[in-house]
């Protein structure tokens, strides 16, 4: 029975992979301009004759699809950590306002450095954004030890979301200087304009949040049964929180620093993952989430980009008629078996 | 039994940040002992369970564990001495029983939680030894909660501990449940030397299960002892601030409040089938007085709890003139007379029930227990 289980695990994840892959390459070959599969085979290999569709490969699509890759991944990762800090299915980044906080102090940021646009770097976003982030958890949090109501927490969450929004509304609106025209753009949410400067910085972020979750698996384990089973069984349970807290707004900060806020890729995602490996196995769920968001951002980026084109879609548009759905059947699953149950 | 001590709470103050619940309380478990915490509702019982579980700080006070403090030992240490079954848990979803009770090797195994041979063994005994073999591969939120809470035992036995922390283990369980899990307490923690500490709201289990009992009210531990020597009719009724009804010792079950006012029916009865029939006056609201019985007899306690008054004789000592004549009075006073016992039984030694049939016929009140019911 086990082994049957792992098979079905692994044949899952090879799926999801090879469909990254396939997705990677569709990403990179089809937009505005279409590159033959074997020309950007050719730009790989050094041999391309085009320095135009080398560019585009290269400089544009490459990493953008990259970009979208990892911030997916990210993204659903955040999302599972935040469902397992709260033991609430509909938790994550953006439904809980942190990354709408992460927006806010981007923008701010942008806007106070938009004299010295040199000291503008990946790091000093990621550092703005993860403050917002930490911003908009503690509120989320304060909230939470007032209420132990899943539904109320998720409006409280919402609402701490439209604050940060309206803020960053107006702070863009005052600040309307030529030099951040990006960040209406940026604040609505969009992979555009990755380099590979970012494209490293988020990897680096995005591995150690990973090696973090995946020390901390034994534990989320055990903390689903609840906080006071997982201490009985040697969990410590403070740090772990605060870990939990830490990792989950880290990397909602790093997908908001270059995408702006993504809706819906963190709830959706984890569930779609847990639906179809049907366990609650941490083990199973982290790289299921990292794929499976992974995938999901490519198409979803993909689809911003060609389906209106040339104008491009902002992602969560994307993100959120493909997820916001997902959550509905499954808030209603959700009601059908308590009614079953009761 | 090994009597040697393993928890030793030395005036110990528990409770919630500065509110002391219970405070002064001085308590010593012995391995292969079930201490049971008895008490009212909001007495502190749970709140002095979950701060030995260490879920909660301690005020104030000592507690030692194989003799070293409580508090020193490290998370993963304590989880491998001390196990707990709370009342309050979260329902993960999509995880079957067999994961639920493999956590409970958690504290044992290594970061990545790879289970090794032994670690399997342990679980399959823990599955076995409470009888949730079958069930393993079901998933956890769709089992019924008597299973669940033997599931959670099973996990409880995987940490191998010295102690078991029960909150209510069988509440919401129905009565098969009950009984099948205290069976299955009951024998791990002899055969495996465990103490185990629990709270429970049924007085009749915990007086049958428990090897001692200890009383939490108005924030003390009022007594600590046998179920014998400590949960005695009277102070049950003054720990629980029974106002109505009553409780007795040695069956440990309740009866309702008596009705009081004036006597409308005599119960005649003696081989333990009057206690229905003073329950079902008691439903109706009759005030009735009960009769000739014998102080060993099994209709005794309910006599007592439910009739306005009872004629009483010693064990084994005959009625008496004295006795009759107070049988007819109450026949006098009541509309109707009743006798549970048919006809071929109100013979030798038992002749004074015809005799007091007889005279309640002669004033025409003699019922039948159908007649007296649809009237």
């Amino acid at each position: 029975m086990e082994r049957g289980f792992n098979r079905k695990f692994n044949g899952i994840m090879m799926l999801l992979g090879a469909m990254i892959l396939g997705m990677l390459l569709i990403n990179i070959c089809i937009g505005n301009v279409r590159i033959p599969l074997r020309e950007v085979i050719a730009v790989f290999h050094g041999t391309a004759s085009d320095p135009v569709n080398r560019d585009i490969v290269l400089q544009l699509r490459f990493p953008r699809a990259l970009a979208a890759m990892l911030l997916g991944g990210g993204l659903a990762l955040a999302g599972y950590l935040l469902q397992t800090y709260f033991h609430n299915p509909i938790a994550g980044p953006y439904i809980l306002g942190i990354s709408s906080g992460a927006k806010l102090m981007v923008a701010v940021t942008m806007v106070v450095l938009a004299d010295n646009l040199r000291a503008f770097n990946s790091m000093t976003m990621i550092a703005a954004a993860f403050l917002g982030a930490m911003m908009a958890m503690g509120m989320v949090l304060l909230v939470a030890r007032v209420v132990h109501n899943m539904a109320v927490l998720v409006v409280a969450g919402v609402m701490i979301g439209y604050i940060c929004s309206a803020i960053t509304e107006i702070v863009v609106t005052f600040a309307a200087d030529s030099d951040i025209v990006n960040l209406h753009n940026w604040s609505r949410g969009s992979f555009s304009g990755i380099t590979w400067n970012n494209v490293l910085a988020l990897t680096v972020i995005t591995v150690l949040c990973v090696i973090a979750t995946v020390i901390m698996a034994k534990s989320i384990n055990a903390y689903q049964m609840g906080e006071q089973y997982a201490s009985s069984v040697g969990v410590n349970v403070k740090v772990f929180r605060v870990l939990l807290v830490l990792v989950s707004s880290l990397l909602s900060a790093t997908v908001t620093a270059f995408a702006g806020p993504v809706s819906f890729v963190g709830i959706a995602v984890p569930h779609l993952i847990r639906t179809v490996l049907h366990t609650a196995d941490p083990k199973k769920i982290i790289p299921g989430c990292l794929l499976g968001g992974g995938l999901f951002c490519l198409v979803c980026d993909f689809l911003a980009r060609t389906m209106l084109s040339p104008t491009e879609m902002n992602i969560s548009t994307v993100t959120a008629i493909f997820g916001a759905p997902v959550v509905i059947v499954m808030l209603l699953r959700r009601q059908k078996e308590r009614e079953v149950h009761a | 039994m090994n009597e040697q001590a393993s928890i030793r709470c030395e005036s110990i103050s528990v409770g919630y940040g500065d509110h002391v619940v219970v405070g002064e309380a001085t308590l010593v478990l012995h391995r292969g002992e079930i201490l049971t915490l008895i008490g009212p509702n909001g007495a502190g019982k749970s709140t002095l369970l979950k701060t030995l579980a260490r879920v909660l700080p301690m005020l104030a006070g000592t507690v030692t564990l194989s003799g070293r403090d409580l508090m020193s030992y490290k998370n993963r240490e304590i989880a491998q001495k001390m196990a707990v079954l709370l009342t309050q848990g979260k329902d993960p979803g999509m995880i079957t029983c067999r994961e639920v009770i493999e956590m409970g090797r958690f504290p044992y195994t290594n970061m990545a939680g790879t289970m090794t041979a032994s670690d399997r063994k342990i679980v399959e005994e823990a599955m076995e030894q409470t009888g949730v073999k079958e069930l393993a591969q079901r998933e956890y939120a769709q089992i019924s909660d008597g299973q669940r809470q033997r599931v959670l035992l099973a996990r409880a036995l995987c940490q191998q501990p010295e102690i078991l922390i029960l909150d209510e283990p069988v509440s919401y369980l129905d009565i098969r449940y009950k009984l099948e899990f205290l069976t299955t307490l009951q024998r791990l923690v002899k055969q495996r030397n465990i103490t185990a500490v629990m709270t429970l709201h049924e007085l009749d289990l915990a007086a049958r299960i428990s090897d001692r009992i200890a009383c939490v009210k108005n924030g003390k531990i009022q007594r600590v002892g046998t179920p014998e020597e400590v949960m005695d009719s009277s102070y049950m009724v003054e720990l629980f601030d029974l106002q109505e009804g009553s409780y007795d010792a040695v069956s440990g079950s309740v009866e309702m409040e008596k009705i009081h006012g004036k006597s409308r029916v005599f119960v005649l009865c003696g081989t333990g089938n009057g206690t229905g029939i003073f329950r079902a006056l008691q439903r109706r609201q009759i005030a009735f007085d009960a009769g000739i019985l014998q102080q060993n007899d099994r209709d005794i306690p309910a006599a007592r709890a439910l009739a306005r008054k009872v004629i009483e004789v010693r064990p084994f000592a005959p009625v008496t003139e004295e006795e009759i004549r107070q049988a007819e009075n109450m026949i006098d006073e009541a509309d109707s007379v009743i006798c549970t016992l048919d006809e071929t039984e109100r013979e030798h030694p038992a002749e004074h029930l015809k005799e007091l049939m007889d005279y309640a016929d002669r004033q025409g009140k003699q019922k039948t227990v159908e007649e007296l019911f649809h009237e």
